[in-house]
């Protein structure tokens, strides 16, 4: 009572002194800091105006963030950043892949051979589980290792926030947060890192929006598949001289299918299942800032490569288990796989695609880096190519694209098959590294299965469609 | 035999300094002071906080940051400091998620320092945090980093006036090339332990009917509540009419 009473003393004594003080008193109180800032400002800072570095920063911003050049400039980084990682990680890759399967496979097949284990302890241990983290490591370790630090740089110095500037307004216009641009182009090097990096993401809604589409960028696992795919069925069709250049823009035009299904998704988001206001934000440009180059690569390797790398080892280890299993249990005459193949198959060749890619996406599902070689498998010993690969669940590629084309015809691919797993590969789950990375940050099992299910749903649509369109014509 | 004084070079060197400090990481039990660390995104707070914790807290805002409070801890002179590394804001007055775990915690935290970071190239835009910082709490510490950046790019600043106006100490830092936490370790335990007494600023161009309101309302706040810390920022959400102060005042939970 007591309490009450002093409360509602100092309430109406409040009351009287705000009908007196007016209704600004808010504006009034910022004008209040301002002018106080401003005036000690005057007294305490000596600014050089005519300095060099000062106009150099204004320069560099009038040029990056301009109508004219900035979109230009950000495709043009982006495109270098894209392309060191992906020429500049073959080397590594194929260092690690002698290393790890080239050597250290073979000698563990020879022990396990003088010490008499039996053939199917063998292959689970080292076909299966072995075989898949070792290509994991392979293929996925260097162009993480490149590309975080290169990301880590630009953002150093200062670049991304003038990259969030730019598309801020057409992220707005979808109804999502312009930050959402940093997420999205971090989804290009691991969708995982992608919905991490949406912690910058103050409002609930709009980082929701960030996550679940952050599986529309094409990330490092998936630029290999459809350059491999790109490269032997779409180069084909034309002239030699421009194939190198149909391929490549083939790969592009799937990597802008996927920033339009960034908009599109967040768009539809924004106005079905995740409806409200866009937050408004203050967006600082900082000052433009000499990267440190090692602790740079250092950060960026320990707080990001390790982190998602050991995630997928802990994922893919199952799944090469799963992998070898399928291909070598039977049941009747035919193993798992093939059953599940022949039972797939209809559903596949009806959206373009077949048996033999779908159980792929469903069993690959740890990383993308291992669809292909789990295709190529799978294509072999349910087709019985003969001359090619190491045994059924034994992953394998192939170095030359002929031999990969003839596997694939073999298969009874088209180049409807091609283009549609290259649509696919694009449209279709995360990988169970970014799943598991999506509930850690959302702790929804439900948001966690909008952001799985969704892009498979938009996958089949679109592959269905594409099929329907390509037998008419 | 007399004891010999050590010669007065040796007590502002910063060499004499560093070996009194004992980084501790994440051990923060059993501290003797709390220090949190307030600023404006891209001001290198976090490159402070490492520097005083030897953490190696991912720093940049814009791939990644931490959005959850960082905590660290150090030692200087057989006192232990726990420092929490508050998220960046540009202001304490909205309502966005950052400034609110900003604004509670300098407000109900009660920490003994408030460790200002500020980038010293943009002063006048960092001063709109400070001055709402210096309105929330009595014992604060300015850092002004990135002293080597306004200095490329030719910007002068006169700390010891600024130091007069804001009524608090004010140390000029490069953190990132370790320059300055010498002297900042230091200012902190000075202002902690009360050698150094802090008169902090008090925005002054309000209007007349406003500066008395608040003056007036500070009174009254503090006759009824007797106790209550920060009775004038209170008088000011009140004037405001900020409903969840007045909810805070009324269940009692702006008073624990």
């Amino acid at each position: 009572m007591e309490e009450d009473k002093k409360f509602d003393q100092l309430f109406e004594y409040a009351s009287n002194l705000r009908w007196k003080v007016g209704d600004d008193f808010h504006d009034q109180l910022t004008e209040g800091i301002y002018s106080d800032a401003s005036s000690i400002t005057k007294r305490v800072v000596h600014d050089d105006q005519s300095h060099k570095t000062y106009h150099f920063d204004r320069m560099l911003d009038k040029i990056l963030t301009s109508k004219k050049y900035g979109f230009l400039i950000m495709g043009l980084v982006l495109a270098i950043v894209l392309w060191i990682t992906i020429e500049g990680a073959n080397v590594p890759s194929g260092l690690l892949d002698s290393l790890l399967l080239g050597t250290i496979y073979p000698a563990l097949k020879n022990l396990s051979l003088s010490l008499g284990i039996p053939w199917w302890l063998d292959g689970f241990l080292l076909d299966g589980v072995y075989m898949a983290v070792a290509w994991v490591i392979a293929v996925m370790l260097p162009p993480m290792a490149i590309f975080f630090p290169m990301f880590t740089l630009l953002e150093d110095f200062g670049y991304l926030p003038r990259v969030a500037f730019n598309l801020d307004g057409l992220f707005k216009r979808a109804g999502a947060h312009g930050k959402q641009a940093l997420t999205m182009s971090m989804g290009w090097g691991c969708n995982a890192a992608g919905v991490v990096a949406t912690r910058i993401i103050d409002s609930p809604r709009e980082r929701l929006i960030a996550i679940i589409t952050n599986n529309f960028s094409l990330c490092n696992g998936r630029w290999p598949t459809q350059i491999l795919i790109a490269t032997i069925f779409i180069g084909a069709v034309v002239p030699e001289s421009f194939s190198r250049i149909t391929s490549m823009v083939a790969v592009i035009s799937i990597a802008f299918l996927g920033i339009f299904f960034t908009f599109f998704t967040s768009w539809l988001l924004s106005r079905t299942m995740l409806k409200g206001e866009v937050s408004t934000f203050s967006l600082e440009l900082p000052p433009y800032r000499p990267p440190k180059f090692w602790k740079t690569l250092y950060t960026s390797l320990i707080d990001r490569t390790i982190i998602v790398l050991w995630r997928a080892i802990v994922f893919a280890a199952p799944a090469g288990a799963v992998i070898w299993l399928i291909s070598n249990i039977d049941i009747g005459s035919l193993s798992i796989a093939s059953h599940t193949i022949n039972f797939l198959d209809d559903f596949g060749i009806l959206i373009g695609l077949n048996g033999v890619i779908l159980l792929a996406y469903v069993v690959a599902i740890p990383a993308n880096e291992i669809v292909i070689p789990t295709i190529l498998m799978l294509t072999v010993s349910h087709f019985g190519v003969a001359g090619f690969g190491s045994g059924d669940g034994v992953m394998f590629e192939l170095d030359s694209y002929m031999d990969t084309s003839r596997v694939l015809e073999a298969g009874g691919w088209t180049l409807l098959t091609a283009i549609n797993l290259m649509l696919f590969s694009l449209l279709h789950n995360p990988c169970s590294t970014t799943i598991y990375t999506i509930y850690q940050e959302t702790k929804s099992w439900k948001w966690t299965s909008v952001a799985s299910i969704l892009p498979i749903i938009f996958g089949l649509i679109v592959c269905f469609l594409v099929a329907q369109v390509w037998r008419l014509i | 035999m007399q004891k010999q004084e050590m010669p007065e070079a040796c007590e502002t060197c910063a060499l004499n300094n560093q070996s009194r400090l004992k980084k501790l990481g994440v051990n923060v039990e059993n501290t003797d002071f709390v220090i949190a660390l307030a600023g404006n995104p891209n001001t290198g707070k976090s490159t402070v906080f490492n520097a005083l914790t030897g953490l190696r807290q991912h720093t940049g805002n814009w791939a990644g940051k931490t959005v959850t409070r960082a905590e660290g801890a150090f030692q200087y002179n057989d006192k232990r400091f726990k420092l929490i590394d508050l998220p960046g804001t540009y202001s304490l007055l909205s309502t966005s998620e950052d400034e609110e775990v900003a604004r509670n915690f300098i407000l109900f935290g009660r920490p003994d320092v408030t460790v200002i970071v500020a980038d010293a190239s943009r002063l006048e835009r960092n001063l709109n945090l400070i001055l709402q910082v210096l309105e929330i709490t009595d014992k604060a510490v300015l850092c002004l980093n990135l002293m080597d950046e306004a200095k490329r790019h030719g910007i002068e600043i006169d700390d010891r006036t600024l130091a007069k106006d804001l009524g608090i100490p004010v140390v000029p830092t490069s953190a990132r090339s370790q320059k300055g936490t010498a002297e900042l370790i230091k200012v902190i335990y000075q202002v902690a332990s009360n050698e150094i007494k802090c008169k902090p600023h008090r925005i002054q161009n309000l209007k007349k009917d406003a500066k008395e309101a608040i003056n007036n309302l500070t009174a009254r706040i503090n006759q009824l509540y007797p106790g209550l810390p920060n009775s004038r920022w209170v008088a000011m959400r009140l004037l405001d009419g900020d409903q969840r102060v007045l909810d805070g005042l009324k269940d009692g939970s702006l008073l624990s």
